[in-house]
């Protein structure tokens, strides 16, 4: 085995663990630390593409921005264990059917997935580096990129006009 | 790869660590200085001579003293906070270029741990992370004033960070790179095309903007108010004792020294000086480029210097003040500077 293959084991077998710990533990706060580790090691995973600008943009983004925002709510509002609403029957009884109804297409895709187990190698090919990734982004997919942006836009100032209207005496 | 490729890099590393080390230790002492000479004082002067010893003198009081464990339920997230804000606090070293090459050996040696086309976005990723390190051990400490004070510390860092984002694009604009050895090599010399190469000069608006975010996320004064004794006890580690309190506050000056060395080298022309070509062409490469990292480490320690002076100067802002002159002031005025440099580089280029 190789070393990069023993990597990807090692990253792999802690993105699952984490992922799961992070559904499975009951303290909110611990729950965002082990899905911080698991987007640090899918970062792992990109380096292993050697896709750096993607890995330091999905930490920045993902572990830096957002879960660092996701920490400081739960921290604020304090949850605690006894604080956990009841949960009707109704919901419960849901939640079943939609993990069964899931497992069942993630069963199927797995079971009929043609799996390729290749080896990782270098092509050579530059496909990685801010100056392809712009040339692509700002030629090919300039309409999408244009897009999402304004998306993003549009839901920066959703968000000031929800925090305005909840200001108080008015 | 070979062997002497590993080895150079190995020694290389292990060589920042140490200076990052010794950097941050003699920090404190100079910090105890600068404070003493701005207050009218003597400062430490009984281990060695000048009070030289004092920064290991206060390490061994810190290692000797007890192990407090607070009453909380997360004893191993309380101990993981500490270890995360040192880690952070020594990984941005990685990307920054200490000085041009030097041949040794017949061979030419970089004096940078690694050179990725993103070292930029590597210090922001690490800078956003470095604030898991307040936000862990503030809220294991299970504290209402250390949760207090964690939560200021993590809305504070996310406030400045964009700030710190936006003055950073604008230059990025210019250089046309992210790299900080590229943007290190195109400030080189000192005076070119009729203007200075430094881009202290072509952007000083980003770098006032940049320089208020340093110490916003350094957690300097006057910006340190997540350990504003004065409301929040002792912050983040008012639990905290032994060599756990140690890691804080080491983190806290090995942070100062690394963004120093940011400061210097994006804005400050790295390791650039004013006649660097013709000393490299007269006296020598090596004799040029050792000069060179002299001249980066005495502009990063006018920086500390700096840090300092502002500490002992201008009290703390009140934290409406503080978030105001984030997100009101810092952040428009950024954008603008962009829009201007966006401008000038349509105009003149």
């Amino acid at each position: 085995m190789s070393p990069i293959l023993i990597t990807f084991y090692f990253l792999a077998a802690i993105t699952l663990a984490t992922a799961f710990l992070t559904i499975y533990s009951k303290n909110p706060i611990h729950s965002a630390i082990y899905l911080i580790i698991c987007f640090f090691s899918i970062g792992g995973h990109y380096l292993l593409f050697n896709a750096q600008f993607l890995a330091i943009v999905h930490i920045i983004v993902y572990a830096g921005a957002i879960m660092v925002l996701m920490l400081f709510t739960i921290m604020l509002m304090n949850l605690n264990k006894e604080d956990e609403v009841h949960k009707p029957r109704i919901t419960r009884l849901g939640a079943i059917v939609v993990f069964v109804v899931m497992s069942i297409v993630l069963v199927t895709i797995f079971i009929n997935s043609k799996t390729i187990v290749g080896e990782y190698d270098t092509s050579g090919e530059d496909f990685q580096s801010i100056k392809k990734l712009g040339n692509v982004l700002l030629n090919e997919y300039m309409v999408p990129f244009e897009y999402a942006s304004v998306l993003l836009l549009v839901a920066m100032i959703g968000t000031v006009l929800l925090s305005k209207k909840e200001k108080p005496g008015k | 790869m070979d062997s002497a490729f590993i080895i150079e890099k190995s020694v290389f590393i292990v060589v920042i660590f140490a200076i990052t080390m010794i950097m941050a230790m003699y920090s404190t002492w100079a910090e105890r200085k600068v404070a003493a000479y701005l207050q009218d004082r003597v400062g430490p002067n009984r281990a060695g001579w000048g009070g030289l010893l004092q920064p290991l003198a206060d390490g061994m009081k810190l290692f000797a003293k007890e192990e407090f464990f607070p009453n909380t339920p997360n004893r191993f997230l309380f101990v993981v906070g500490p270890a995360i804000a040192m880690s952070t606090a020594l990984m941005t070293s990685a990307v920054i270029p200490w000085g041009d090459k030097l041949h040794i050996f017949g061979r030419d040696v970089i004096l940078q741990a690694t050179d990725i086309d993103v070292s930029i976005l590597y210090v922001f990723g690490i800078i956003s992370i470095g604030v898991y390190g307040v936000m862990i051990g503030g809220w294991a400490s299970n504290n209402k004033f250390s949760l207090m004070s964690s939560v200021r510390a993590a809305s504070q860092m996310v406030s400045y960070e964009v700030a710190m984002g936006l003055a950073i694009i604008a230059l990025l604009m210019m250089s046309g790179t992210l790299s900080l050895k590229e943007i290190a090599e195109q400030q080189s010399g000192f005076w070119k095309d009729g203007w200075f190469t430094w881009n202290v000069f072509s952007q000083p608006v980003g770098f006032l903007i940049f320089l208020v975010c340093a110490f916003a996320e350094t957690n300097r004064t006057p910006f340190d108010l997540a350990e504003c004794e004065s409301e929040l006890i002792g912050g983040y580690h008012t639990e905290y004792s032994s060599m756990k309190m140690g890691f804080y506050l080491f983190a806290e000056y090995a942070n100062m020294f690394i963004s120093s060395a940011i400061l210097a080298v994006l804005y400050f022309g790295a390791y650039n000086y004013p006649g660097m070509q013709w000393m490299s062409d007269n006296v020598g490469v090596n004799a040029a480029n050792i000069l060179g990292i002299v001249v980066l480490f005495i502009k990063i320690c006018f920086f500390i210097f700096f840090y300092m002076w502002v500490r002992w100067t201008i009290p703390r802002f009140r934290y409406d003040q503080l978030m105001h002159l984030g997100w009101k002031i810092l952040i428009p005025l950024a954008i603008v500077n962009i829009m201007v440099t966006g401008v000038c580089i349509l105009v003149f280029k």
